[in-house]
């Protein structure tokens, strides 16, 4: 039997000694982690539960800023009034993430740390390749099944996408994540594979995720979350886009903007090359489906996932142009 | 039952227990509230925990099995491999035919897919059991193997499967406007929500099997004949079951492995199959290729249908998917040739799901005749109309009942097809292309024999047995409906008793035939049973009716009078008292009076002796036609059904509401079908990789619109006792090319795989 130990914590301080222990698992809502455990991913040696902390679940939004606890649950945040009113793209990236089941229980930090549904990754005993899983031991997807697989941020070692939807929101308006030490750009937090696949975040041990926080902005409160998929809910994104636009006083020329794209990269990815060549210009639809192009532009495919590269840009535009639509 | 009867009962329909009345299932309460108990519920003293180890190649030879780890771990109690577990006899089919080999090993040393079962691990512990089955090493010696279909050659003949009149080829040829196109379905899966697994525990030579099972008798000869028992001495439990949809009718490799291990142990095993091996431990419906050709004239009258259908089926085992099913009995056209092939592929047997055959065959042609409407310019439904076959054109024979012009109608005017355009994309709605896509299904009425046991007890109550099953379509429902109606009692006095093999026997609950044949058992038992009860009242001495100058008496609402209410009025309650009587018991059967034991036995136990729907002077076929409209973002080729409109014959519903629900449950799972299921393979092992229901795609609530049935059936007395004829597979027939219809008239692309998922639209 594989045998665990399992701690409660009541404090941060408790939780970052506990996490410094070889093997030892942070659970929060367990939705990511259970999972994990029982598809042989994840042998924790020690499981961490940090879901009785209190106060880490606090949201606290104002016009500037908005702190997220790690232990807020998804469903709460997105339910958020001042959330929905500052920051739109972030509550409907987690209306649309998962289940209602699944968002009750999850939680924000667990959130971001959830790992990729590559069904190589996800299965060990069939697939004992996974350079995400194995260092070293191969990438079993390359050739395989690619259909959900990332077209941006590959690398030979690895090309699993990153599929969750709230982080790519994070990433369009600069978000941090608060380590307690430290504080990074959600941006930077993420990794890609490169040739360590192995390394997906930049955490280390004994680091507990302790709130992130989302900056203001004019184009965070005017901001939105697209995700297209097959199935109309509960599927991770085929391709999506977070974006926040500010216009000018004309009402028509573009003076900010944030694009990033989900479901078609191997991290969170902020698409500046659109960004950039949409500053300045006015909205209009052949200018905004041009730009979008370019967040494609490095795109590699592997054979079933090679549509990603015309949809994506789709899905930026319309969420552009849909924005523009709204006053 | 005459024509009269029905009419009779068809107007006291608005009682909601009477036969035709939609009462509620009477065994939600009991699911609700967590009472109801299913197989894996139950708790036994000193259970222990099987887990199976699944190969991990799809083709090769195990060289060795090294069990020593697991055999040592802690709460092991043995570890099962093809040289540990005892010897069992090989079964007979399930159509009674006896096997060819001598003794059967549920364990394989040749390994003909991924995922077979090789040893099981038996512990104290469930969770012991998983942990030591990881710890069992396999060596293989791996070959290439065949994938799916497209790996494969043309496939072997199957030539039972060959339908032919008229010279097909030759009049295709001739024919002035002509189609031609291939259509393909994916393999997909049952994914009932309850998984498969078992109990079993052996008291002496005596077996119980507490397991999920849509056909105990045929289960029970199996084991029995695996272990060399009785069929007496087999006792299958299976009172509900959370969903089957065609899948567990069989008892299948695992259930040998569990019931081999309790035997051996002396101890009770359950063993139940976790999500991935739900994938790859029994088949889905079988992959499919069809290509169909279709001649017409230029005023769209069909001159000829060439069809050619192949299935997958498995390097070990056979499963032919009848392909031409609809295509031979939809339209009329004087020349017909199908003829169809099987693939040996390294997959686990296919197996049978909603409307196997009838649904991809439905596919095939539905999508034709609509490619040819827009080859003539002919509004589709006008097409089907213009070809409406007035009789059988394969049988030759008259329809039994075939409701199909007025659901056409019923459908069309509800939808509101008149309004529709007829170019493909000339419906918008800002990105959103709508298209309006129609499509006719069918299924034919399977009959057989059937008997149950009904009793009438002391206090006026009123129990009915049957070792049929209910998972869900509502058997326990209508058949307390069918004995209230006919005992003339209140149907909260019934209770009905279901899933015991040692209850009467029946047959299997598939291919739509358990709504008819048991309301036809049940509706003869206690008509026995009430006969009985009024023959006494009028001849027993101590009756308080005895010397009444009637010659019957009459029940109602659980009373008993003379028919002319001039006399005394008694509760059966008061009746069975005075006549010092504990119950009356009627064992109904509908089986022939020249059955011989044997032959009863084999109907119970077999399909051997199920009736052909073509039996005498009739053909018998319940009939569909699904209006559905579907939204296609133009941008990310996404689709989602915004309505569907059904017009449904099944003949006489026994209860509307649960008929309703099972045809809109058949739309659901056509939906799914339609736009998102899919077996997936990973072409370099042979190995399914979405096998659990994170990433094997089922429609969720928000892909499903409002669905609206209409029933269009009227009694029909060729097909059943009293006058249905199915429902439960009839529903999903011709929802998928109903749906890639309309994604044509929306987008003008034809997408002939399914299912349509965006990268094929955008
Ligand atoms: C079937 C299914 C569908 C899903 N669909 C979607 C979807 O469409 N979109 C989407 O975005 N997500 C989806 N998810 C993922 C879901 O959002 C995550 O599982 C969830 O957010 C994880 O949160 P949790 O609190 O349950 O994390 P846990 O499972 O408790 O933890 C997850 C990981 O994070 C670590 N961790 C937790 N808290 C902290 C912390 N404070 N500091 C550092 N490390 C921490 C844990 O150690 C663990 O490794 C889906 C999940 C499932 C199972
Ligand atoms: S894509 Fe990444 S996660 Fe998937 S098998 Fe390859 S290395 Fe592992």
């Amino acid at each position: 039997m594989r045998d665990f130990s399992y701690l409660r914590v009541d404090s941060v301080e408790a939780a970052r000694n506990a996490a410094a222990l070889p093997g030892a698992m942070l659970l929060a809502g367990g939705t990511t982690l259970i999972d994990l455990a029982k598809c042989g991913v994840a042998e924790p040696a020690t499981v961490i539960d940090i879901s009785y902390i209190e106060g880490l679940n606090a949201i606290d939004v104002t016009a500037d800023r908005a702190v997220i606890g790690a232990l807020a649950k998804m469903s709460h945040v997105a339910d958020n009034a001042e959330v929905k009113s500052h920051f739109p793209a972030v509550s409907e990236a987690l209306w649309q993430a998962a289940s209602a089941q699944l968002r009750n229980m999850a939680t924000i930090g667990g959130n971001l740390m959830q790992r990729t549904r590559c069904p190589y990754f996800r299965d060990p005993q069939n697939f004992p390749a996974c350079n995400k899983r194995e260092p070293g031991s191969g990438c079993s997807a390359i050739g395989g099944v690619t259909r959900g697989h990332a077209v941006l941020g590959t690398s030979e070692a690895c090309i699993a996408t990153y599929p969750g939807d709230l982080a790519i929101a994070l990433v369009a308006f600069d978000a941090e994540v608060d380590l307690g030490e430290r504080k990074l750009k959600v941006e930077d937090f993420f990794l890609a594979p490169g040739a360590t696949a192995e390394r997906e975040h930049d955490i280390r041990p004994g680091e507990v995720i302790t709130a992130i926080e989302i900056p203001g902005s004019a184009a965070a409160r005017r901001s939105t979350y697209l995700k297209v998929r097959d199935r109309q809910s509960y599927e991770f994104a085929a391709a999506s886009a977070a974006v926040g636009l500010e216009l000018e006083g004309d009402g028509r020329t573009i003076r900010d903007i944030r694009v990033a794209v989900g479901g078609v990269a191997t991290k969170p990815w902020r698409a500046r090359e659109v960004e950039d060549a949409l500053k300045g210009k006015p909205l209009d639809e052949a200018t905004v489906r041009k730009a979008s192009e370019l967040a494609m532009e490095s795109a590699v495919d592997h054979g079933a996932n090679h549509y990603k590269i015309a949809l994506a840009p789709r899905v930026i535009a319309r969420a552009i142009l849909q924005l523009g639509e709204t006053a | 039952m005459t024509a009269h009867d029905m009419k009779h009962a068809g107007s006291d329909s608005a009682r909601l227990e009477a036969v035709g009345g939609r009462l509620s299932r009477v065994d939600g309460p009991a699911k609700i509230t967590g009472a109801a108990r299913y197989a894996f519920e139950q708790q036994l003293e000193g259970l222990t925990h099987a887990v199976l180890v699944g190969t991990t190649i799809a083709a090769g030879k195990v060289t060795g099995i090294d069990t020593r780890a697991a055999e040592t771990a802690p709460g092991v109690l043995a570890v099962l491999t093809p040289d540990t577990i005892m010897e069992l006899n090989s079964a007979s089919d399930w159509f009674g035919r006896q096997p060819s080999e001598e003794t059967y090993c549920p364990l394989v040393r040749e390994v003909t897919f991924s995922g077979q079962h090789i040893a099981a691990v038996v512990a104290e512990t469930l969770e012991q059991a998983v942990a030591a089955a990881a710890l069992v090493k396999v060596g293989y010696d791996e070959t290439p193997a065949i994938v799916d279909l497209s790996d494969g050659s043309d496939g072997i003949p199957v030539d039972a499967m060959t339908k032919e009149w008229g010279d097909a080829e030759a009049a295709f040829a001739e024919a002035p406007v002509r189609v031609c196109a291939s259509y393909n379905t994916p393999r997909e899966f049952q994914a009932a929500m309850e998984p498969h697994g078992l109990i079993a525990r052996w008291e002496g030579d005596e077996l119980t099997i507490w397991e999920p099972s849509q056909w105990l008798d045929g289960m029970a000869r199996t084991y029995a004949e695996w272990f060399g028992v009785p069929f007496e001495n087999v006792r299958l439990v299976s009172p509900y079951i959370g969903g089957g949809f065609g899948s567990k009718a069989l008892a299948l490799a695992h259930s040998a492995v569990a019931a081999a291990a309790a035997k051996m142990l002396g101890r009770p095993v359950k063993l139940v199959l976790n999500r991935p091996q739900n994938f790859t431990s029994y088949g889905g419906r079988a992959a499919t290729r069809q290509t169909v050709a279709i001649g017409a004239d230029k005023a769209g009258r069909i001159q000829s249908i060439v069809h050619r259908g192949v299935n997958e089926t498995a390097v070990d085992g056979m499963w032919v998917e009848p392909l031409g099913s609809v295509t031979s009995i939809m339209y009329a056209t004087p020349n017909f040739s199908s003829k169809q092939n099987v693939v040996r592929v390294n997959t686990v047997v296919p197996g049978a799901k909603r409307a196997p055959g009838e649904n991809p065959s439905a596919f095939g042609i539905e999508c034709a005749i609509d490619e040819l409407a827009y080859e003539l310019g002919i509004d589709p439904l006008e097409m089907r109309l213009i070809n409406y076959a007035e009789q059988d054109p394969h049988a030759k024979k008259a329809w039994s009942t075939r409701q199909l012009r007025e659901a056409f109608a019923a459908g069309a005017e509800a939808f509101g097809w008149a309004r529709r355009s007829r170019e493909p994309r000339s419906m918008r709605d800002g990105h959103q292309l709508i298209g309006w896509g129609v499509a006719a299904g069918t299924y034919p009425v399977r009959r057989a024999y059937g008997e149950a046991v009904v009793k009438l007890l002391a206090d006026g109550s009123v129990e009915v047995e049957s070792s049929s099953i209910d998972m869900g379509q509502g058997t326990y429902t209508i058949l307390a409906q069918t004995a209230a109606e006919t005992l003339g009692v209140p149907v909260e006095k019934v209770s009905v008793r279901l899933g015991d093999s040692h209850f009467a026997r029946a047959g299997v609950t598939g291919g739509s035939r358990l709504a008819g044949v048991m309301t036809g058992a049940v509706y003869k038992a206690a008509g026995q049973a009430l006969d009985e009860l009024i023959g006494l009242a009028l001849s027993d001495p101590r009756s308080p009716f005895h010397g009444l100058q009637a010659n019957t008496l009459q029940v109602k609402g659980g009373r008993i009078a003379a028919p002319r209410g001039d006399g005394p009025e008694f509760s059966i309650a008061e009746l069975m008292s005075t006549l010092g009587r504990e119950k009356i018991e009627a064992k109904g059967d509908t089986v022939p009076a020249s059955f011989t034991p044997e032959q009863r036995y084999n109907n119970y136990t077999t399909i051997a002796m199920a009736l052909p729907h073509t039996e005498g002077e009739h053909s018998r076929h319940s009939w569909c036609a699904h209006f559905v409209e579907v939204r296609v973002d133009e941008d990310f080729g996404t689709v989602r059904v915004s309505r569907v409109v059904s017009a449904l014959d099944s003949g006489r519903l026994y209860n509307p509401k649960l008929a309703e629900s099972q045809w809109k449950g058949g739309i659901v799972m056509g939906i799914g079908q339609a736009l998102l299921e899919e077996g997936i393979v990973d072409r370099r092992h042979g190995r399914i990789v979405n096998g659990n229901l994170a990433d094997y795609m089922l429609p969720t609530n928000a892909d499903i619109p409002d669905i609206q049935t209409i029933s269009v059936g009227i009694p029909d007395p060729h097909s059943s006792a009293l006058g249905g004829k199915g429902v439960g597979e009839l529903g999903i027939v011709g929802v998928a090319p109903a749906i890639a219809n309309a994604v044509f008239h929306a987008t003008g692309k034809r997408v002939r795989d399914l299912p349509i998922t965006l990268e094929k639209l955008i």
